[in-house]
């Protein structure tokens, strides 16, 4: 049996986030999920940027990965960047195993509101189908209610749905089908 | 589908060209990488992509700017981006003045980026969405070969449809340059001879005694230097079609073979005794009226009967004029690979001139025009001054320009051979476009020797 990872990097991993993560997952692909603990990402923290390296943490999923796992999602409270750009919401392997996303720019309070967790947790809901439907391979949908349009802001995110257009479904199902689970 | 658009990511740091190549990954293209200037012009020639990432400092060999002309050399249209880290305004303006399309400070905001990269890949794809309607356009009024969207050319080419599977003799009139010999392919092409071999002769560029040696071939010793036996083109023809080019030059005795050949199907080598039979197509064609040419008993009536059981008359150019811009189109986007030359398109302007015109040598006229202009031109779009010399040549000057020292009697030299030109060589027409009866104009084409 092969399992949907999904991870809290460090010690302050958010449990209710998590919680409504894995029940998300569970409902859209077609595997079993599961939680996991991994450890924080300081090691990819660049003193310059003041930001973590997301392709350090790809890096560090793909060994921590565990042996029974289908694909891999990681969840972490760091601001992450690449270095072409001043941040990136998360990353993903292409139709690889391992996805991450940041929750530093999905609360309110970053953009100077307050706190509203309904909002926050929908976010992530939205950027952890996103991450996740990369790893199976899934680009960019033209289509921007669709969790898997391109957001490059905040309100880019709010304007999706934490779900899959019929198109992005189809192409999911086929590539599950592909896969032995 | 993005995946149709390839990006190039050059710079020499892993990390930052495999993220970015990751990224656009993601937004669904095909992305290489190169590591360095070399690799990437290496790449360049290789596959030209939508749009090339180039980082400005790489150390070693070609750094961002070279790499960008380098690139700018192989692919004139490149949509290169200029990624750095140290923003001076002058490395902005040198990488700008050397043709780069963006120039973006990293790291940038990922709307950035992403909005660049979906402006150029929109004017890629009108781009393209331009070039395949151009094509389509082009397909819809193509016919064998033959452009035209004017209805008497498209009479014409069903005639030619209708026509081509049977074996009755063609004869295609109509001035210089209009096309008769390649009405002459579309019909035979488009019949049950298609397989079998067209072949064309043209009457007018040889003497009698050779043009009937080259019809109807010779026995050894038929002649001096008749060293072997040979085939003529009429043999060379069974099974297909031979088109006879101005028909009207050719001799009263060959008319008389001719004849024979059309009635018997069969005819004699020169110096031979023994009949040849063939199966030939017989298509004439000729820009002089033949019918008048009958009536001045200069061209046999019977043979004349006998070549126009299917009369084609091709328009000159000037009474189709609504074709001049998909010709010329078309005779841009073929010379441009012939001459070398990256034109792409005729200015509103050029067009406007190219249509005023009265293009008296027809579509061959406007080919060589579009060639001539080609080849002087600067830019990718052919301008009205680049086919100033149309008016130079006189036939469609708006306002007539006279050498100095020009007298009276040249200008009407000049009037009877420019009006000549445009008739096709028809005294009649061209004594009636002048105003003046025939025995006249034949009195001034002899005065002032005006070759016919």
């Amino acid at each position: 049996m092969k399992y949907l990872y999904v991870a809290g990097l460090g010690q302050e991993a958010d449990g209710e986030a998590l919680g409504r993560i894995r029940e998300r997952l569970a409902a859209e692909f077609p595997a079993p999920v599961r939680g996991i603990e991994l450890p924080g990402v300081e090691f990819a923290y660049d003193p310059v940027r003041r930001q973590y390296r997301s392709i350090d943490v790809l890096e560090m999923l793909v060994d921590a990965c565990p042996a029974d796992a289908f694909k891999l999602l990681a969840v972490t409270e760091c601001d992450l960047f690449i270095p072409v750009l001043t941040f990136v919401f998360g990353q993903a392997q292409l139709k690889g195993k391992v996805a991450v996303v940041s929750l530093a720019r999905l609360r309110q309070e970053f953009y100077g509101f307050p706190e509203n967790r309904e909002v926050f947790l929908e976010r992530l809901l939205k950027e952890a189908l996103h991450e996740t439907g990369h790893t199976f391979g899934l680009v960019h949908c033209a289509d921007g209610s669709c969790a898997m349009s391109l957001a490059t802001n905040i309100r880019h995110i709010d304007r999706k749905r934490a779900g899959f257009c019929t198109s992005c479904e189809g192409q999911l199902r086929r590539e599950a089908l592909g896969v032995n689970l | 589908m993005k995946t149709h658009w390839h990006i190039l990511v050059v710079d020499d740091e892993e990390v930052m060209r495999e993220s970015l190549a990751a990224w656009l990954r993601e937004d669904g293209y095909s992305v290489d990488t190169a590591a360095s200037g070399r690799e990437a012009a290496q790449k360049a020639t290789l596959r030209d992509y939508a749009i090339y990432f180039v980082d400005l400092k790489m150390p070693g060999g070609l750094d961002g700017i070279e790499t960008m002309m380098q690139i700018r050399r192989l692919h004139a249209e490149a949509s290169i981006i200029i990624i750095t880290a140290y923003a001076t305004v002058d490395t902005a303006i040198t990488a700008i003045k050397e043709g780069a399309q963006e120039y973006i400070v990293k790291p940038c905001n990922p709307e950035e980026i992403s909005l660049l990269v979906s402006r150029i890949i929109k004017v890629k794809n009108l781009q393209r969405e331009n070039t395949i309607l151009r094509k389509r356009l082009l397909r819809q009024y193509s016919v064998q070969d033959v452009i035209s969207k004017n209805a008497r050319m498209h009479e014409i080419l069903n005639l030619c449809h209708d026509v081509a599977s049977l074996r009755s003799t063609v004869l295609v009139q109509g001035e210089s340059g209009t096309g008769k010999e390649m009405i002459a392919r579309a019909i035979h092409n488009a019949g049950d001879r298609a397989a079998k071999p067209l072949v064309a002769v043209s009457c007018a560029a040889l003497a009698e005694t050779l043009l009937e040696s080259e019809l109807f071939g010779y026995e050894k010793g038929a002649f001096t230097g008749a060293a072997s036996q040979k085939a003529g083109k009429f043999e060379m023809a069974d099974g297909g079609t031979i088109f006879l080019d101005e028909i009207g030059d050719i001799s009263p005795k060959l008319q008389v073979d001719l004849l024979r050949v059309l009635q018997d199907r069969s005819f004699y080598r020169v110096g031979g005794s023994q009949e040849v039979r063939v199966d030939v197509r017989v298509i004439a064609a000729t820009h002089v009226n033949l019918r008048e040419a009958v009536a001045e008993g200069k061209f046999r009536d019977d043979l004349f009967y006998r070549l126009n059981v299917i009369e084609i008359r091709l328009p000159p150019l000037r009474e189709r004029r609504e074709d001049v811009p998909l010709l010329a189109q078309h005779f841009l986007e073929r010379l441009s690979h012939e001459v070398g030359k990256d034109v792409r398109e005729i200015s509103e302007g050029g067009l406007r001139l190219l249509m005023d015109h009265d293009w008296p040598g027809n579509v061959r006229e406007l080919e060589n025009a579009v060639e001539r202009a080609m080849v002087t031109s600067r830019g990718k779009t052919l301008e009205e001054e680049d086919f100033a010399f149309l008016a130079w040549n006189g036939a469609s000057a708006k306002v007539p320009k006279f050498p100095a020292g020009m007298n009276l009697q040249d200008m009407e030299k000049q009037l009877i051979v420019v009006t000549l030109e445009r008739t096709g060589g028809n005294i009649k027409e061209a004594a009636t476009v002048l105003g003046i009866d025939r025995s006249t104009m034949y009195e001034k084409i002899k005065k002032y020797e005006i070759p016919r």
